[in-house]
């Protein structure tokens, strides 16, 4: 972690080791629930949906992993300063984590429900989830570094993801309003957009709270957002 | 709340009480103030350059490693190092912005201002009506026999003693158990209404559950009385004080509000010491 | 558990080995020191058993006084002619006069000058007196005849008590055949009795050994303790105080030390060089006085209490002192209110230790003239007066046989004082032991 200097009880600092470690094997397996999901939507493989969503239960089970270690670590080393935020701030991003995984599983479901329809073409899709891929990944990066730049990087990176969303939306309501056939291939794909997009926001959640882990301070409130599609009026116009 | 501390440092720079502007809500009035402190034992020098304010009607914890000159400057607070002959300090330590060690200061009456609390309850050998009484005996603040016996009783009150001894007054302090004694010592130095209480490691030397009615009894008091608390446990610092000063090897390294102090303290000495990183 | 171990060894690591091997040797230092202890203890008891017994086995036939029973007529013609029942008359009476009556009575043989003066010489000289005080007592004596039990002679005591050996010659010993004969011929009539010796702790002392008593000398020892106890005890109290409390730590005050320490050291006869040069020669104050012997003993004695009050005051904790300044308690105030009453019990018993090693002292009251006969009983502190231990030596110079028996009394009483001083201290201390 930041801190060089160690405990001068050892085990304490095993105990933390153990905390960062279940981190990052929980970290590898949401990405490569995002990576499967992905791939079953675009390759219409409902077999490789159903793995994705039966591979969502490790995540549960690595997130109560996180909780037990935190509440032991709280009760028998009482932290302080770094560690504390350490400690808290691991609880907060197992549990971003797990909702992470949640989406991935999400998408998968839908990912069977789409192989049924004619396939839409959505390329935006791919690029937001590769975006996504990337930023979960650079996050975790930055929580192993102990890197504030690059979770701030990653954190500014999430208004891309949103403004991808934001033609993606725009581009199926076009397919919608041009064919209604569309409708049902095109509305489970505005989810999975939306679920896609909550992961990019999960993703910029921990990025805020490796943030404080390192600094001690928050983030500024305002992050550049960019979804203003809760405000866009479909024009039925033509 | 970054605004907030600055609003808060600038207000105690501040020498004098200016009450014309409008009173800033829970603003802290500086009730001591170290500034440019030194203590020497004989050639060692135990305390370098100290700058510390004591905040009225707050608990200020001094926290640091062994021998790093926490109890010594506490001591210097009532001029308890003036019994040590080869002790001298340097400096100014004013208290309500009159130097404690100007010639012209009596004493005795400083320790009735500032009243101390030890590691090891003190008891005298005395009934614990005697030991409560004596202090506004000599300092001559009660001039009947039930002035002295209100007094008594409100102090006992005030440290929590007073239902687990009223009826036996007359026995001796040195019979209770390790707790009520601390508590009888504390009963002792708030009978004569000091406004000041030091506290050196006062729980160090009893259990857990003693020790939460002393932490108990000290938030109860902080209403009334500034108190400055030596402590080894960082989790009592934590649990008792609002503001904490951290101390190493003879120098102040850095002090703040306790709540920053232990979640995000300034300097990295402090920081390795709350966690654990070095003794 | 079932599991017996085997004569209280341990589990076989290398470490447990060597210890068990070197136990025995351990064990066998170990009773070897206790047995030095033990005959160390022994030796000492039996030496001190071997004195004590030797001094009680010569001195307890001291409390007992032979007594002659003689029938006395207390005629008014000899007392009190005139009827004037003035004590100033009767005490000007001639008292021998009805006593050698009373001998001639009982033994109507005896004649002639030589004869009578022997037999007069079985009672005591000092009888008259005895009579004289009895008469003044009680005037409704004059006229009556009494039977009174008078004190015999030394040398007819030390005779009852079978002190002397009459296998000797007659020329070599001082009680005679003749006297023998008569002391034999009033024992068979009852009229010698060995009584209880109350005029060993009534009297003031004396030239005949069976009216000397030592009653003289404990009023002596007891001006002589009081004048050292009330000028050391406070002197001694206020120097440990200020030594202790207030003195600044140099080395004016660490040669002060070592020079309280080494006069505790110094021979006592010392004292009463210069006792006799400032009290008697340069202040010129009374003689065998018991207020120069106190004067002299409190200086032997002060610098005892001031160790013993040193080291009282400083086994006081100083979280007491502490305690008493951090609630505004004055330097001054913390040493009267707190720091001596807890050490006052140290300092009683190093007073009561000192005390009684001022009582058992002898060679600087020598020097200051306490060694005078003094017959009276000290009136006050100026009256010429003597000691216990003064009196022991007198006694013991003296070559009479009685006196023999009566030292090895006087030294009796001396230790019972000795004795009861010190069981005092340590009842005193055990008492008030506190622990912190």
């Amino acid at each position: 972690m930041a801190n060089p200097s160690e405990h001068i009880v050892k085990s304490y600092d095993e105990e933390l080791k153990q905390l960062n470690t279940l981190i990052n094997r929980m970290g590898g397996v949401v990405e490569t629930q995002l990576d499967g999901a992905i791939q079953a939507v675009l390759r219409r493989d409902p077999e490789m949906a159903e793995r994705i969503v039966k591979g969502d239960g490790q995540v549960d089970e690595m997130e109560q992993e996180v909780g037990a270690l935190v509440i032991r670590l709280l009760a028998l080393r009482q932290p302080m300063a770094v560690d504390l935020r350490h400690i808290v701030s691991s609880l907060k991003i197992a549990a971003d984590l797990e909702r992470f995984g949640d989406h991935a599983k999400s998408i998968a479901k839908r990912a069977i429900a789409i192989s049924q329809v004619p396939r839409i073409p959505a390329p935006g899709l791919d690029r937001m989830a590769r975006m996504v891929q990337a930023m979960i990944k650079d996050v975790l990066d930055a929580y192993i570094e102990g890197d504030t730049n690059k979770a701030i990087r990653v954190w500014r990176r999430d208004a891309e993801v949103d403004q991808l969303y934001n033609s993606l939306f725009r581009e199926l309501l076009t397919y919608m309003m041009e064919d209604p056939r569309n409708i049902t291939g095109c509305t489970h794909l505005l989810f999975i957009a939306k679920n896609v997009e909550r992961m990019g926001d999960h993703a910029t959640n921990i990025a805020e709270t490796v943030h404080y882990q390192v600094k001690g301070t928050q983030l500024p409130d305002d992050r550049p957002k960019g979804d203003d599609p809760s405000f866009a009026i479909a024009d039925h116009n033509g | 709340m970054t605004r907030h501390l600055e609003l808060k440092t600038a207000v105690m720079n501040k020498k004098s009480e200016d009450q014309t502007e409008a009173p800033l809500r829970n603003v802290p009035r500086t009730k001591i103030s170290a500034t440019h402190v030194d203590v020497f034992y004989g050639e060692k020098q135990a305390l370098m350059d100290v700058n510390l304010d004591i905040n009225e009607r707050e608990v200020t914890a001094l926290i640091g490693p062994s021998g790093c000159g926490k109890s010594t400057f506490l001591r210097c607070l009532n001029r308890m190092n003036d019994v040590i002959d080869i002790c001298r300090v340097k400096g100014d330590i004013l208290l309500d912005d009159r130097n404690i060690y100007d010639r012209a200061i009596d004493v005795v009456q400083l320790r009735a201002l500032v009243g101390m609390v030890f590691q090891k309850p003190n008891p005298f050998p005395k009934s614990i009506y005697e030991n409560v009484a004596y202090g506004p005996r000599i300092h001559g603040l009660a001039s009947t026999g039930e002035e002295l016996d209100e007094i008594v009783m409100s102090s006992l009150g005030r440290a929590g003693l007073l239902n687990e001894v009223k009826d036996r007054l007359n026995e001796p302090g040195t019979g209770l158990s390790g707790g009520q004694q601390q508590r009888l010592c504390i009963a002792r130095a708030i009978a004569v209404s000091p406004e000041v209480i030091l506290m050196d490691e006062p729980c160090s030397a009893l259990d857990p559950i003693a020790t939460a009615r002393i932490e108990e009894l000290i938030d109860e008091l902080r209403a009334n009385f500034t108190i400055v608390i030596v402590t080894h446990s960082m989790q009592q610092a934590a649990r008792v004080s609002q503001r904490t000063a951290f101390f190493h090897l003879g120098n102040l390294v850095e002090v703040g509000d306790t709540e920053q102090i232990f979640t995000n303290p300034s300097d990295k000495r402090t920081q390795d010491y709350i966690t654990g990183r070095f003794g | 558990m079932t599991d017996v171990p085997d004569s209280g060894q341990f589990a076989r690591s290398p470490a447990a080995e060597r210890v068990s091997a070197s136990l025995k040797r351990r064990y066998a230092a170990e009773k070897r020191f206790r047995l030095y202890g033990l005959v160390s203890i022994l030796a000492a008891i039996s030496f001190l058993l071997f004195l004590l017994g030797s001094i009680v086995s010569n001195g307890y036939s001291a409390f007992w006084q032979s007594q002659i029973r003689l029938e006395v007529e207390f005629s008014k013609a000899d007392f009190d002619p005139k009827g004037t029942d003035d004590p100033k008359v009767i005490g000007g009476a001639n008292f021998n006069a009805p006593i050698r009556d009373a001998l001639r009575k009982l033994f109507p043989a005896v004649e002639g000058r030589a004869n009578l003066r022997r037999l007069y010489g079985l009672i005591s000289p000092s009888a008259p007196f005895t009579l004289r005080n009895m008469v003044l007592a009680d005037t409704s004596l004059i006229g009556t005849r009494q039977s009174v039990w008078l004190p015999a002679s030394s040398d007819v005591d030390v005779f009852v008590k079978g002190q002397i050996d009459v296998s000797v010659p007659e020329d070599a010993r001082r009680i005679k055949d003749q006297d023998i004969a008569w002391i034999q011929a009033l024992q068979e009539r009852s009229d010698v009795e060995l009584q209880f010796n109350t005029a060993l702790f009534s009297n003031g002392d004396s030239r005949d050994a069976e009216v000397a008593g030592i009653w003289g000398a404990v009023v002596g020892s007891f001006y002589a303790l009081l004048i050292c106890l009330v000028l050391s005890f406070p002197l001694g109290v206020m120097a440990a105080v200020y030594l202790e409390e207030f003195a600044p730590k140099n080395r004016w005050t660490d040669l002060v030390e070592v020079n309280i320490n080494n006069l505790a050291a110094v021979p006592s006869i010392v004292f009463g060089l210069l006792g006799l040069a400032v009290f008697l020669n340069f202040f010129d104050l009374p003689r065998s006085a018991p207020l120069v012997g106190g004067m002299v003993l409190a200086l032997m004695t002060l610098p005892t209490i001031i160790i013993a009050a040193r080291a009282a005051l400083k086994a006081v904790p100083p979280s007491i002192r502490e305690a008493a300044l951090g609630v505004g308690a004055s330097k001054v105030q913390t040493i009267t209110h707190h720091v001596l009453p807890l050490a006052m019990p140290g300092m009683l018993t190093g007073t009561i230790i000192g005390m009684a090693q001022a009582l058992g002292e002898t060679a600087p009251l020598l020097m200051i003239g306490m060694v005078a006969f003094i017959v009276d009983i000290p009136g006050g502190p100026l009256d010429p007066a003597t000691v216990l231990p003064v009196q022991v030596y007198l006694w013991a110079d003296s070559p009479e046989r009685a006196f023999v028996e009566r030292t090895s009394a006087a030294i009796m009483v001396l230790l019972a004082f000795l004795i009861s001083m010190n069981l005092l201290a340590i009842i005193l201390r055990k008492r008030f032991e506190r622990r912190w």
